[in-house]
């Protein structure tokens, strides 16, 4: 068994700068957690109309918590779906379906040169960069959002990574401008072996050239919207070329959500 | 011509359940009575990049799409898969020919463990898509002639119809005197969406002939064609579908006259569909359907 699919109920909130962080038991789910993946939940309420659900990286996993196994996700409100969810009450049952995707790649013995995650959020390179760490490996976060209020897991980085710089796009803390726009400075200061993303795809497209120019691999998590999250619907698709040099699209729910960039055709996503 | 061998009254609607690595850890596979694949042609094709979904009240709105592995791919990977798993294939097609409608089928009949094959005859969009165009009952009488006789013994050959209800008796008899065992009522409905941000479709130049409507919201209109067809074709074996979520969806369809139930959007939203939705059927309603041939019935 990778996945499973539990009626998860809401243990409790948090507010974290302009996010919530939601805290579910969910039993099973937290004992195949790995990072880089997602859970996908059913929101609005058994009554709801919504046909679509939404993913959320799974920030923590606790499999042994006080009421069961828990995880800990990020959840910005954006919709009347993630309203729901930040207003629901300890005890709301939440159905729920996870760890899915496939966990990022990560090297099997430390490696000599440094890796580099960036970010919109941080939602998804706080476990990555603490797995890295572990392994061995230097790494080096960029973390880029609109505002501090939408950054998330800053302090906690610091503790999992070389360096941390941050940018803002109003400037409020770090650096005032756009990752995509530092990214280049970085790589050529650091030369890492590696470059991690997560985030909006001109993001993922930047990061992908860029560590190709350099020649380091890139690993890219697709952050779009995954309507049924388990490789029915078709809503995820990134064109991708195969193994086998033929172009397709690939679900990011089950293929990904993590892509090595020079798999994906740029020139074709979200077109 | 046997029977259309289902397992059980509840079947995987085309293009709704697809193998996946985490099939089997969710889906409870022996609550199916059957499975149909994604439709496919005789090439393999990619559909466009970009947006394919949209949301709407209890509904999904969505290009008609056909891409796929083509039928070698399919035969090849996901069929074995499912016929190993001892789910019944019934392999869904389409084609831009007569011709290839034919190669299709014979390659699909041939297939160990496939006991149908559902043609698609008139998906949203057909004609723009290069497909055989379908809107009078001689043009499905034509398809189904062409392919009948490269169904081997023991696969059964069901026509899937559009979601139009004063044309739907017209194409279903059509389709039963031309040699079709069964119908499947109904394919998605057309339709048309502009996303409120733009004043324009969301789906880029995608033909607004291919949009279509599925879930929830589509209930009432394919218990509305269900239901015509009963009335004008008594001993017509249907397969119906559009819109269920639940036990309770299910008895309205064997109410109105289905042999089956098809499980389609349902999938997308809940990935424990099958077994719950099982488990919501009276032990009456739970047992394999005898969905006889045409021919069979007086």
């Amino acid at each position: 068994m990778r996945v499973v699919h539990v009626d998860a109920e809401v243990l409790a909130h948090k507010r974290s700068g302009g996010h919530h962080l939601v805290t579910l038991v969910a039993p099973g789910v937290a004992e195949l957690h790995r990072p880089g993946t997602f859970a996908e939940l059913t929101l609005g309420g058994p009554h709801s109309d919504r046909l679509t659900r939404h993913a959320f990286w799974i920030l923590r996993a606790n499999p042994s918590g006080t009421y069961g196994g828990t995880v800990e996700l990020l959840v910005s409100e954006r919709g009347p779906g993630t309203r729901w969810l930040v207003r629901a009450g300890p005890g709301t049952t939440v159905p729920l379906t996870g760890p899915l995707g496939r966990p990022v790649a990560r090297p099997k013995e430390p490696v000599p040169g440094p890796g580099v995650a960036l970010e919109v959020g941080g939602a998804a390179t706080l476990p990555l960069a603490a797995r890295l760490k572990e392994r061995g490996c230097v790494v080096h976060v960029l973390l880029g959002a609109r505002t501090e209020a939408r950054l998330h897991g800053a302090l906690d980085l610091r503790r999992a990574a070389r360096t941390v710089q941050v940018v803002t796009g109003d400037g409020s803390v770090g650096r005032r401008g756009e990752l995509a726009e530092v990214l280049g400075g970085v790589l050529d200061q650091q030369a890492p072996d590696v470059v991690y993303a997560a985030g909006p795809v001109p993001l993922l497209r930047t990061a992908a050239a860029e560590a190709e120019a350099r020649g380091a691999w890139s690993q890219l998590a697709y952050a779009g919207p995954m309507p049924c999250g388990t490789g029915h619907c078709q809503g995820c698709l990134v064109p991708v070329v195969g193994e086998d040099g033929i172009a397709r699209h690939a679900r990011a729910c089950v293929d990904g959500p993590v892509f090595r960039g020079d798999r994906v055709r740029w020139d074709e996503v979200g077109r | 011509m046997s029977a259309l061998a289902l397992r059980g009254p509840l079947v995987a609607a085309s293009g709704c359940l697809r193998v996946t690595r985490t099939l089997e850890d969710l889906v409870d596979l022996s609550t199916l009575g059957a499975w149909v694949t994604p439709t496919v042609g005789l090439a393999a094709a990619t559909g466009p990049s970009g947006r394919r979904l949209w949301e709407t009240g209890a509904g999904l709105v969505h290009p008609t799409c056909l891409e796929g592995p083509g039928i070698s791919g399919l035969l090849a990977g996901d069929v074995p898969w499912m016929v190993a798993r001892k789910v019944p294939v019934i392999v869904s097609v389409t084609a831009a020919t007569l011709g290839d409608y034919a190669e299709l089928v014979r390659h699909a009949g041939a297939a160990p463990g496939v006991v149908g094959v559902e043609l698609r005859v008139a998906p949203p969009g057909a004609r723009d898509l290069g497909l055989v165009p379908v809107s009078e009952g001689f043009h499905v009488g034509r398809i189904v002639a062409a392919v009948r006789d490269g169904l081997p013994p023991g696969c059964s050959l069901v026509v899937k119809l559009p979601a139009l209800p004063d044309r739907v008796v017209d194409l279903a008899r059509a389709a039963l005197d031309a040699g079709a065992d069964a119908l499947t009522l109904v394919d998605a409905a057309p339709a048309y969406v502009i996303d409120p941000a733009t004043g324009r479709p969301p789906f880029g130049d995608v033909a607004a002939s291919r949009l279509s409507l599925s879930g929830p919201a589509l209930l009432p209109l394919a218990l509305r064609c269900v239901h015509e067809v009963r009335v004008a074709l008594p001993d017509a074996p249907v397969l119906a579908g559009g819109g269920v979520r639940s036990g309770a969806d299910v008895a309205a369809f064997l109410a109105a006259g289905a042999s089956a139930v098809q499980l389609g959007t349902v999938l997308l939203h809940d990935p424990v569909a099958p077994q719950r939705i099982h488990a919501e059927l009276a032990p009456t309603e739970r047992t394999a359907p005898s969905v006889p041939t045409e021919r069979e019935s007086p």
